[in-house]
């Protein structure tokens, strides 16, 4: 497991008579595609994990009209159902992301391809952030029709979606490093939402008080500009870490 | 290198420099003029926590260190460093609660950021125990506990930067800083209860490194002597075991 090993996969003897074939590498944008396409295309054939997320939330949105013993909700109330639903949605979606792989040997076919680890990243996440959009797409209209007060406007819509989108790509880049690391241990399902519900309290944080305003029933105000901002600040953060230490969760 | 060595000398100078600073906080510091004896309090949380947290710091720069030299022995700095700030943190939200119970008259409250963000950070680091656990292979389990403590020690200011804007945005208030608004009779004991508190972290963290250390020289001593048989097999555990030399 040295240095040196990993970056020349193929020391072999050199051939006799002539120079050995330099491995070509893939390039990261052919490899991201191949990936993504295999992620999406296992998704849309056998779907798992999004119609998983998707029938969870809308059960959680049943439990917290009981459990709140409410019709309706607004303001900071409606902001805390929707992105406890979302997240808690999220952690099923993690905790799978890596397990077929791990069983099936994909990680190990993955390994034996001379590319770049980092497209395992990058396909992983964009397909999690997918998913993740997939299933507002979903839980956001019930959300609005099950438990929502007053009906926002169209303007409202807008920014929460763009809330929802900068929070799902932290969500996703916190989850691949999080389901990365949780698929090599013998607790899966248990360490993927204690270690991931802490390290999310921020975007929950930026989250639920940007939605606030929108949700609130006098929804003169729009979204605070530092929100958003924090969300990008998070992402870029935990974008750039995960760029750094992708390669040591699966090297093997 | 060897982690006992001057290990009583340090251990006094440690002990002489907490008496000293509980003394001056005592005796010489002046009583507070709202909180009374209570606030003696701060003394001894706030050191601690600002000793756990950089901790929790320079675990995560010993997992960078890791990580770049695949070296075991930063790996159990990383880790002896993590394992002695999560004591501390048990240490700062008990007497977190018990100075806002003094104070406010609430066991917790959550209008404290700083006590707040630490409660989070707490429970993010409480699981890098159990993960390690739960990771058999030996290698495996280090390079990935590494990687957990550095992303666990960027997220350290991102959350304090976080909770501390959702607190300014409900409730405007000015913020002090630690020694903004200490009085100078008050500055010299909690300066020197932080560096008290700085030299028992680095004591009882060279500890349970000479420890550690032994243990693994010991092994290795047992098997050289009495071969594979003489020694038992290391069960499964959350700590890293140095290879033995």
């Amino acid at each position: 497991m040295s240095a040196s090993a990993r970056e020349h996969p193929t020391t072999a003897e050199p051939a006799p008579g002539g120079a050995p074939p330099e491995p070509r590498l893939v390039p990261l944008r052919a490899a991201v595609r191949a990936l993504l396409r295999k992620e999406l295309g296992l998704e849309l054939r056998a779907p798992q994990a999004v119609p998983a997320m998707a029938l969870f939330s809308v059960t959680t949105l049943v439990v917290f009209h009981f459990a709140l013993q409410r019709g309706q909700v607004e303001g900071d109330l409606a902001a805390g159902v929707l992105w406890v639903t979302l997240l808690f949605a999220a952690m099923l979606g993690i905790s799978r992301l890596f397990v077929a792989d791990h069983e099936e040997g994909g990680l190990d076919g993955f390994l034996l391809a001379p590319t770049d680890r980092t497209a395992l990243l990058v396909a992983k996440a964009v397909g999690l952030f997918a998913f993740l959009a997939a299933v507002e797409v979903i839980a956001v209209p019930a959300f609005a029709l099950l438990l929502l007060g007053p009906a926002p406007g169209i303007g409202t819509y807008a920014q929460l979606v763009a809330l929802l989108l900068l929070a799902d790509a932290g969500i996703a880049v916190i989850g691949t490093l999080i389901g990365a690391i949780a698929v090599q241990t013998r607790a899966r399902d248990l360490i993927v939402p204690l270690m991931a519900l802490p390290l999310l309290i921020p975007v929950v944080i930026a989250g639920a008080k940007g939605t606030t305003p929108l949700l609130a029933e006098a929804s003169g105000s729009g979204l605070p500009l530092r929100w958003p901002l924090l969300l990008g600040l998070y992402d870029l953060i935990f974008g750039l870490l995960a760029y750094a230490l992708f390669d040591y969760l699966i090297e093997d | 290198m060897l982690y006992g060595t001057r290990l009583r000398a340090l251990s006094i100078a440690t002990l002489v420099t907490m008496i000293a600073a509980l003394g001056l906080a005592f005796f010489y510091a002046p009583m507070d003029a709202d909180q009374g004896f209570m606030q003696k309090i701060f003394y001894v949380h706030v050191p601690m926590a600002m000793v756990a947290l950089c901790g929790f710091v320079f675990g995560g720069i010993m997992a960078i260190q890791h990580l770049r030299t695949g070296d075991a022995r930063y790996d159990m700095r990383s880790y002896v460093a993590i394992h002695l700030s999560l004591i501390l943190g048990v240490g700062v939200l008990l007497t977190g609660a018990i100075w806002a119970k003094a104070s406010w008259g609430h066991w917790w409250v959550w209008d404290e950021p700083t006590l707040v963000s630490f409660l989070i950070v707490f429970l993010l680091y409480a699981t890098y125990q159990p993960m390690r656990f739960s990771i058999e292979d030996r290698e495996k389990q280090s390079r990935y506990a590494s990687v957990f403590a550095i992303i666990a020690g960027a997220f350290v200011p991102l959350n304090f930067l976080a909770v501390r804007l959702a607190q300014a945005y409900t409730h405007p208030r000015v913020f002090a800083t630690a020694d903004g608004g200490l009085p100078a009779k008050m500055q010299l004991p909690f300066y020197l209860s932080l560096l008290g508190m700085a030299m028992l972290y680095v004591t009882l963290w060279r500890y349970e490194m000479a420890s550690k250390n032994t243990s693994a020289k010991l092994r290795s001593l047992r098997r050289k002597l009495g071969g594979d048989e003489a020694v038992a097999p290391v069960g499964r555990t959350a700590a890293p075991t140095l290879p033995s030399a």
